[in-house]
């Protein structure tokens, strides 16, 4: 399959949009287009399984190379493997679900959409690109919507949350590109991420490279404690904001840490691994406590997922094939759960104009689908088998359990532990909002979702129940490529 | 050989049940919801007595063993080449007796809702939850692999969350499904590391190559298993331990029995289903899997399970005594008999006629089933028509529910331990090898064996007997139709008659059949014992009289403390709002919130003090910055001249 077309359909349907005449153009442009994306990435994953099937194992395929600037050595470089196969979807279905829930937007429809549409493109680019420079180029193409989508559509402190975000990002991006530029003098005069993984880059260089990239890149996923801006940003963001910012966007962090900073360092992954660990586990038991006091449901989501993205960070400190898979499947999962999360709860907000957990109660009853899917994405974000939560952490904790010495296993166990406090404030979360009597009688006139809102629901729980109950396709897809950076860090 | 698809057929018949039931139930199946689940279960009822049939009588024994069989094992997802978690099916006389069980039990229960829940209106959501339920049990019973256990244990566990909560709109049933869960949670928090204790010793999540590798001494996998240890404690000990913690949980076992007697609050039949006969010994049969692992460990985890066995079992029977809300009452004889059940596996060794306790243990559990059932759907009867259910308003029901009050007599026969009753001939057996093994433990249980016979026959009484019963005014509707009826008939028939299968000729530790030998003056004691217990109870509450508030007077404290559940629950709300929530959790976000972000903002706060100062520099007089330029030639002037020289 082609790549770029990744790139152009996106692109397209941005300029048709600018280029549209009223909102409900706007609407179904923006909904063409991302269910274009959407085929186009299954079309990608099934294209990318035949030619698996027929044998073909190199590292990257359909890979793509135009020269851009001769004299500095960069090129647009595109190729995927597993990984980034699996990304492609991931953006592609929050990407749907994210157009589908801002039906009702009224406030400047055309440039909204066009954000959306833009960090979308932004995700595409960065899961495809092979050289680094092109691969930061596409980051950034993904902050500054970010900075305008909480700007003018935020709510609350918007202005404080949408500046911090941006600036710490900024902060990151600055850390990442300052490490990319070692790696490009360092491996004679290369961007390319194939040809430095061919290189040896000497180990004092490691040290000081790799805690640039992993920490630039850990700041967009949110690696304690560089995680701040994560619960601001999303309580101010709108709906959309929120689910393209969690669901896609923290996981161009991930990515990158495992991508760029590991599989190219692995020395200095080894050297820093038991930092990453500790961070993480950190991250992981203290985001879920800190989420137990959370009184807003974005923030409550928003602080869980700094725990739940811990596990991704955790996994790749583990350094084990089995860990470094569960840390990806965890990426996938986290990215449709909380962008489920997300929705779900921009709808209740829409509904009863609170987002507080005391003021609601008894939502089962007069919205009985919302308080399902309320239920169903609970029970995924408390890892209940079945769903994808539950396979993402066990693959970590698996992972996690192989490393056999008492430091791997105390903070095995820390992250283990968060099952029962994360069940902790779930439970509370949904007992107060969705079960209970009705606490305010303005709710019993309130209207369960619409059919827009249904749909982007239906897309996201099929992805999460896709993995749920028959993890192995995404598992076999993940591993051959973890296989080949674990190759690398054990030196082979 | 078992036919797989026969067998798969089982658990997926209610899964495609709470399918459709989840989907389409409000629209398309309305009204037809309770049927169609109904007949989906009898067909995996039918299936079930089939296999068991089939297994028991055609194939399953090969030179008088019962042979295990894996008929069916799919790949579920692969850490790496050799060890996945597999969706097995797994056949032995464990886990054909199991998918009777919770197949007729299951059965009875539709059958006995169609009539108890009518008129509901999530009356498709409950049939929907039912069905998920026994799917998940199905599931666990049948599980091959040591993870596909804890899948469906979780899923188990999520059913009864749904159901107990069934009455959302109620906040002590919101309150009793978010406490079961979190503290089974807890418990699974053991399991799950067990898991990966005895996955890493011994390289597979596979049960029968799991207990291969870890039972043969010598074996590289069990020197590993033996050889680490933790505090003292080898890494094969320590799992098979958090593994009993896990199962602990769910088959609330003392300290982690809180949960259940507010699991009381879902509806009924699903007590009866869930918290009663299937669900809540699940960690027995958890036990039963592992046994041979379980046995071999030094220091022996057994003599945990049965300790925790014994104290539950009189702990809980002790607070039964007390309690007047009628399915309280059964939840804590629940917990007691469950305690029995586990101290058998405790007394037990692996194999032989040594294995008595183990054989005992799963008689028990399979007579249990039938009578506690039994009782739950009977006192649901009771409930329906009073519209309580507090033992103060009942009373001289025998002439208004006379199907009821029979099937509740040879249910509460039975517990008590009298013969010709089930449940005599498993108490028996489980006091016999009790007895033979550990002689403290066999006193606590002769002595629960007591206190049961008595709290049984005071709810018996203060039911069915005591005074008059006075209707409160509301129109009463007979006892409840045929459809509730028939399962009460067809598990008393159960209660009555399942002693007399020889049921050590089918299950046993190691597949090899287990005589009973039946020792009459042994059961003597246990017998007057119990019967002791009946006139007891008879005494004092067959009639109105104030001899039981005279008791409880002279016990004053010890009666307070037991009518409060020995405070328990008060020690657990401590420990969750004021360690958990006051203690971590508002340090965390305080300090999430105050110091981390401070921190950030910090930074913020001094790069603009900073840009603040400098930007001053940047005036736009010419005349300033003259006056800087000069200043710096000056200055570079001077250190050119005097320092650099």
């Amino acid at each position: 399959m082609n790549l770029l077309l990744l790139l152009i359909v996106p692109l397209l349907t941005a300029l048709a949009v600018l280029l549209s005449a009223n909102g409900r153009q706007v609407k179904w442009l923006s909904f063409i287009g991302s269910l274009a994306q959407l085929a186009l990435a299954f079309i990608l994953l099934y294209t990318f399984e035949e030619e698996r099937a027929t044998g073909n194992t190199a590292q990257m395929l359909f890979e793509q190379r135009y020269p851009l600037f001769q004299s500095l050595n960069i090129s647009l470089h595109f190729g995927v493997d597993g990984i980034s196969v699996v990304m492609i979807l991931l953006t592609a279905f929050v990407s749907i679900a994210g157009v589908l829930v801002s039906w009702n937007i009224e406030k400047m429809t055309k440039e909204f959409y066009f954000l959306l549409l833009l960090l979308g493109l932004g995700a595409y680019g960065f899961f495809i690109s092979l050289d680094l420079f092109i691969l930061f180029f596409f980051l950034e193409i993904s902050v500054i919507p970010k900075y305008l989508l909480i700007g003018i559509w935020g709510t609350g402190r918007k202005e404080y949350s949408a500046n911090k975000l941006a600036l710490m990002l900024m902060g990151g991006s600055a850390l990442i590109l300052v490490g990319i530029l070692g790696l490009y003098f360092v491996a004679g005069h290369s961007f390319d991420l194939t040809e430095i993984a061919k290189t040896t880059i000497p180990g004092n260089i490691q040290m000081i490279v790799f805690p640039l990239l992993f920490v630039g890149f850990g700041v967009f996923t949110a690696l304690f404690p560089l995680h701040t801006w994560v619960p601001d940003g999303h309580s101010s963001a709108p709906t959309a904001g929120s689910m393209f910012l969690a669901g896609i966007s923290m996981k161009l962090g991930g990515y990158g840490c495992l991508r760029v900073a590991t599989y190219l360092l692995p020395e200095g992954a080894k050297e820093y691994a038991n930092i990453i660990i500790a961070l993480s586990a950190i991250a992981i038991l203290y985001g879920a406590f800190a989420t137990m006091m959370q009184k807003d449901l974005k923030y409550i989501n928003a602080y869980s997922s700094v725990s739940h993205v811990g596990f991704s960070l955790l996994g790749i400190g583990m350094l084990t094939q089995t860990a470094i898979t569960g840390a990806l499947i965890q990426m996938v999962s986290h990215g449709l759960m909380t962008a489920l999360f997300f929705a779900v709860i921009g709808m209740i907000y829409d509904r009863t104009h609170t987002r507080m957990v005391a003021e609601m109660g008894g939502l089962m009853k007069v919205m009985p689908f919302i308080a399902t899917i309320f239920f169903i994405v609970g029970l995924c974000s408390l890892g209940l088998p079945g769903l994808s939560g539950f396979v993402a952490e066990m693959t970590v904790l698996v992972g996690s359990w192989q490393n056999n010495d008492v430091f791997h296993r105390v903070a095995t166990i820390a992250a283990a532990m968060s099952i029962v406090v994360t069940a902790v404030y779930i439970l509370r979360a949904i007992a107060r909002t969705a079960m209970g009597p009705i606490k305010n009688a303005a709710f019993l006139q309130l209207k369960d979702a619409a059919w827009n809102e249904k749909l982007a629901a239906i897309i996201l729980v099929a992805g999460i129940l896709s993995i749920g109950i028959a993890p192995n396709w995404l598992n076999e897809l993940l591993r051959p490529a973890a296989e080949i950076i674990m190759n690398r860090i054990a030196g082979k | 050989m078992p036919n797989a698809t026969i067998i798969a057929l089982i658990p997926l018949l209610p899964l495609a049940g709470f399918v459709l039931l989840g989907l389409f139930g409000r629209k398309v199946f309305r009204n037809s919801s309770g049927i169609l689940a109904t007949v989906l279960l009898l067909a995996s009822t039918v299936l079930a007595l089939y296999t068991a049939y089939e297994y028991f009588f055609v194939y399953g024994k090969v030179d008088s063993i019962y042979q295990k069989f894996i008929p069916l094992q799919l790949t579920w997802l692969e850490f790496y080449k050799g060890l996945s978690i597999d969706m097995g099916i797994y056949i032995d006389p464990i886990s054909v007796m199991m998918l009777v069980v919770v197949t007729f039990v299951s059965l009875m229960v539709h059958i006995y809702s169609l009539g108890y829940m009518k008129g509901e209106e999530r009356f498709p959501v409950y049939y929907s939850f039912l069905g998920l339920f026994t799917f998940s049990m199905l599931g666990l019973v049948l599980a091959s692999n040591i993870f596909q256990i804890y899948i469906f244990w979780e899923l188990v566990g999520v059913s009864s969350f749904l159901l107990i909560g069934y009455y959302y709109d109620k906040p002590s049933a919101v309150a009793a499904c978010k406490k079961a869960f979190i503290v089974t949670r807890f418990a699974d928090l053991g399991f799950l590391i067990g898991i990966l204790i005895l996955s890493f010793c011994s390289g597979t999540l596979d049960f029968q190559t799991l207990i291969q590798r870890l039972t043969v001494p010598g074996s590289s996998e069990f020197n590993t298993a033996v050889s680490y240890s933790f505090m003292g404690v080898s890494a094969i000990t320590w799992g098979a331990a958090l593994v009993f913690v896990g199962g602990a949980g769910k088959s609330a076992m003392f300290p982690l029995h809180i949960w259940l007697p507010d699991a009381m609050e879902g509806p009924t039949p699903v007590s009866a289903l869930i918290h009663a006969a299937t669900m809540v010994v699940a960690g027995v049969f958890l036990v039963t899997r592992l046994f041979p692992v379980f046995a071999i460990t030094t220091p022996n985890t057994l003599v945990i399970v049965g300790w925790v066995g014994a104290v539950s079992a009189i702990f809980a029977a002790i607070i039964a005594c007390t309690q007047t809300d009628i399915k309280r009452v059964l939840a804590y004889s629940t917990m007691s008999q469950i305690g029995y059940m586990m101290f058998a596996l405790g007394v037990s060794k692996y194999g032989g006629e040594a294995g008595l306790g183990f054989t005992a243990s799963l008689f028990h559990l399979f007579t249990h089933a039938m009578f506690k059932a039994l009782l739950f759907l009977a006192a649901g009867a009771v409930i329906h028509y009073v519209h309580s259910n507090e033992m103060k308003d009942m009373g001289g029901l025998r002439k208004q529910l006379p199907i009821t009050h029979i099937t509740f007599l040879i249910a509460c026969l039975a517990i008590a331990g009298v013969p010709p009753f089930a449940g005599f001939f498993s108490k028996e057996e489980i006091l016999l090898a009790a007895y033979q093994n550990n002689i403290a433990i066999y006193y606590i249980a002769l002595i629960t064996s007591g206190l049961t016979a008595f709290y049984m026959f005071r709810l018996y009484f203060n039911i069915f007997w005591s005074k008059p019963y006075e209707s409160h005014g509301e129109s009463h509707h007979g006892e409840g139709g045929f459809v509730m009826m028939l399962p009460l008939v067809l598990l008393a028939i159960g209660a009555a008659a399942a002693g007399f299968i020889p049921f050590g000729e089918y299950v046993s530790s190691d597949g090899t059949p287990l005589k009973s030998n039946f020792h009459l003056q042994f059961s003597i004691a246990p017998v007057v014992l119990g019967l002791t217990g009946i006139f007891t109870a008879m005494w004092l509450y067959r009639s109105q009289n104030d001899r039981p508030a005279k008791i409880a007077a002279s016990l004053n404290g010890f009666y307070k403390a037991a009518y409060h559940k020995f405070y328990i629950d008060e020690v657990y709300v401590f420990i969750t709002k004021k360690i958990l929530f006051n203690l971590i959790g508002k340090p965390a976000a305080w300090f999430d919130r105050n110091v981390v972000d401070g921190a950030v903002n910090l930074t913020g706060a001094t790069t603009q003090a900073i840009s603040v100062g400098i930007k001053k520099i940047q005036s736009g007089k010419v005349q300033q910055y003259a006056i800087y330029f000069l200043a710096g030639v000056i200055v570079l002037a001077a250190l050119f001249i005097y320092v650099w020289k």
